[in-house]
């Protein structure tokens, strides 16, 4: 074996002895562009990942206050593919498992929230945020027996164990008719805004907030509470476990680290993710039928994890976004070109079918591995030196 | 390298119980049959503190499955594993770090996605203390034990002279580097046994040199059983060494008693002698 000499650091020669003089011919760290920014973030991670939810959450107010109705129910939809998708993200890039039984897991989360807040407004027993946390629970808990079984799967016997479940699960609804609601599912009240919540809104924007608005703040409120948490995982010692089994089983094994039990837990993390998506689906779409939770779904969500990037928080929500926009905005664009609405709008499932063949051909890493490539040349760097990959 | 055990048991597993109270680790009558084939026939070896063992054989002697058999990944027909004299029983991959055992794979093994300093905060797994909910909720004692971790790397990776290279992806660097990082994960986890797995292949005469003085070094710390291919490192490093052949050991002794030994001559050096 030669030495492959191709890069300065190699001219790097030392004794292994501890305080090897020859050190000094290895190169510094690279004085980052942004390192000024960064000293002056705080140590803690926990307030660090919390500012950048709250530079979220202005964002989101910003976003949802200028848009208008119609807007906001897009951005309601995008919030709860964005949950599902940070949760598979999780999973399928950070820890390797792959899963086409995610639809059917918000399934779990939305008939769940269906059952707890019943077809009547008034009715409902339970505040919201207490019945999503239930959904999330029971979904949670789907996870451990799904995740159980998964474990011990790999590549394409566990691509297939979880499209069983996709296919399977919604079949309950209807075999369980009476209870679930068969074909037609479970009608759901859209829950009101709370006063307080009405009347801080109004406090700082001066506009009312109808119902539409409310569950995309709802949706989002909730997507960055799931960002903030799973970025904890991501940056600390139970993300850092999850690559390395990912990446070495003999090796994290070596480490100490038990891969079963390691594997579980990831699924039961992304499962719990895909219930909050399924609750939030539940209330902005108002209906829990099987019909909502096909195979498509839960191919769309790989597909937009894909898309955007494996295992980057930022390529799952761009993904989502796309999943969301650019079917209208494909169809407004044929129409405004003088093709007839029907054409339009068959366009539009092309258009993502190319987009899709388009990344896999030429951008395998997705949108947010084109951007790192753009960055580390613009910086300059050897693409396998960044410090950090972006949340 | 004051600690120096003047006797080591030999060969079978009925001698080696009084000597192996004093031996750190070893492996007493260890059979191992795939089908037909035997891999390993009754073989027995310890180290004893700060002490270096060699274990050396032609191809398909069977060194791998041994050490597979002492890390768990292969379980023996017959035999035990034993640690500080006692017999291990269900002795699993990942319990191995646990009990204070390190080892470095063939090739390098590192995880590709992670970093070179987060290859080693991996390594040094068995000392982290937070647990799944204080990771979640980001925890002051999440970010303690992180930098903990991180300095313990941190140390490892300095001691190998590879600190340059923290933020680095290992795939990124030359082979001699990624061989220094995946030892630096092993050192990470503070060991007192090291198995080594062909830690020279790939390296240059230089280089391999450097690596036999940073072994002798960690004799100080730790003891260190190695599998190995070149017979100027295990000649010049190893204080016993365990020759195999088709299975079994055909020699036991110090490096001046092994390369006399007609048996390890017709194995295995006077097909080396030949080559080089």
């Amino acid at each position: 074996m030669t030495q492959q000499a191709d890069t300065p650091q190699d001219t790097e020669k030392d004794t292994g002895q501890p305080a090897a003089p020859a050190r000094a011919a290895a190169p510094a760290p690279r004085p980052g562009r942004f390192d000024a920014v960064r000293r002056r973030l705080p140590k803690s991670t926990f307030a660090r990942h919390a500012l950048a939810a709250l530079g979220g959450l202005v964002v989101v107010f910003l976003v949802l206050e200028l848009t208008n109705p119609f807007r906001n129910s897009q951005f309601a939809t995008m919030s709860y593919y964005a949950i599902a998708a940070v949760g598979l993200t999780t999973l399928t890039g950070l820890n390797g498992q792959i899963s086409l039984g995610h639809g059917a897991l918000m399934a779990v989360g939305a008939y769940t929230t269906g059952l707890l807040l019943g077809p009547d407004a008034d009715g409902a027993a339970l505040p919201l945020p207490i019945v999503m946390l239930v959904a999330m629970a029971v979904t949670a808990v789907v996870g451990v027996v799904v995740g159980a079984a998964a474990a011990r799967l790999h590549g394409p016997y566990l691509a297939g164990a979880t499209l069983a479940l996709a296919v399977a699960l919604p079949g309950l609804a209807i075999y369980f008719d009476e209870w679930l609601g068969g074909e037609q599912g479970l009608r759901i009240a859209a829950p009101r805004p709370p006063d307080w919540f009405s009347d801080a809104v109004y406090f700082l924007s001066a506009n009312e907030t109808p119902g539409v608005k409310y569950l995309a703040y709802v949706g989002w409120i909730t997507l960055l509470v799931v960002l903030l948490l799973m970025a904890n995982l991501k940056r600390g010692r139970v993300g850092r476990v999850w690559q390395a089994v990912r990446d070495d089983e003999v090796a994290a094994e070596l480490a100490g680290i038990r891969l079963g039990r390691t594997r579980v837990i990831a699924f039961v993390v992304s499962a719990a993710c895909a219930g909050l998506a399924g609750a939030v689906l539940a209330v902005v779409v108002r209906l829990a039928a099987p019909s909502g939770f096909t195979i498509v779904l839960s191919l769309s969500l790989l597909t937009a994890v894909v898309l955007g990037g494996l295992g980057s928080f930022t390529g799952a929500l761009l993904g989502s976004a796309l999943l969301v926009f650019l079917t209208p905005t494909v169809t407004n664009l044929g129409t405004s070109l003088g093709l007839d609405a029907t054409a339009a709008a068959e366009v539009a499932p092309f258009v993502y079918g190319v987009v899709l063949v388009l990344v896999m051909l030429l951008a395998p890493a997705g949108a947010v591995g084109v951007l790192r490539k753009l960055w580390h040349r613009t910086r300059g760097n050897h693409p396998g030196s960044s410090t950090r990959r972006s949340a | 390298m004051e600690l120096r055990p003047v006797t080591v048991p030999l060969g079978k597993a009925t001698d080696a119980t009084t000597d192996d109270q004093a031996a750190v680790f070893g492996v007493a009558g260890v059979s191992v049959r795939f089908g037909g084939l035997v891999a390993l026939d009754d073989v027995s070896f310890s180290v004893g503190p700060g002490q270096v063992r060699g274990v050396i054989g032609p191809n398909g002697a069977g060194k791998t499955t041994l050490f597979n058999v002492c890390c768990g990944f292969v379980r023996p027909d017959t035999g035990t594993v034993l640690r500080h004299g006692r017999p291990v029983r269900g002795l699993r991959p990942h319990r191995l770090a646990g009990m204070g055992i390190a080892r470095t794979l063939q090739g390098v093994g590192l995880f590709a996605g992670l970093t070179v300093l987060e290859n080693v905060m991996v390594g040094a797994e068995r000392h982290a203390r937070a647990g799944f909910a204080s990771t979640l909720f980001a925890l002051s004692r999440s970010d303690r034990d992180e930098r903990a971790l991180r300095e313990r790397a941190e140390r490892a990776l300095a001691e190998l002279g590879v600190e340059s290279y923290a933020a680095r992806l290992p795939g990124s660097l030359p082979y001699p580097v990624q061989k220094r990082v995946s030892l630096a994960r092993a050192l990470a986890g503070a060991p007192d046994l090291l198995l080594l797995d062909e830690p020279a292949s790939g390296l240059g005469a230089d280089e391999m040199a450097e690596l036999g003085e940073l072994i002798r070094s960690l004799t100080a710390r730790m003891s260190v059983v190695l599998v190995e291919h070149h017979m100027d490192l295990v000649m010049s490093v190893c204080d016993r060494i365990t020759v195999l052949d088709f299975g079994r050991v055909v020699a036991d002794g110090t490096p001046d008693e092994v390369r006399d030994d007609p048996a390890v001559i017709d194995a295995y050096l006077g097909e080396e002698a030949t080559h080089s």
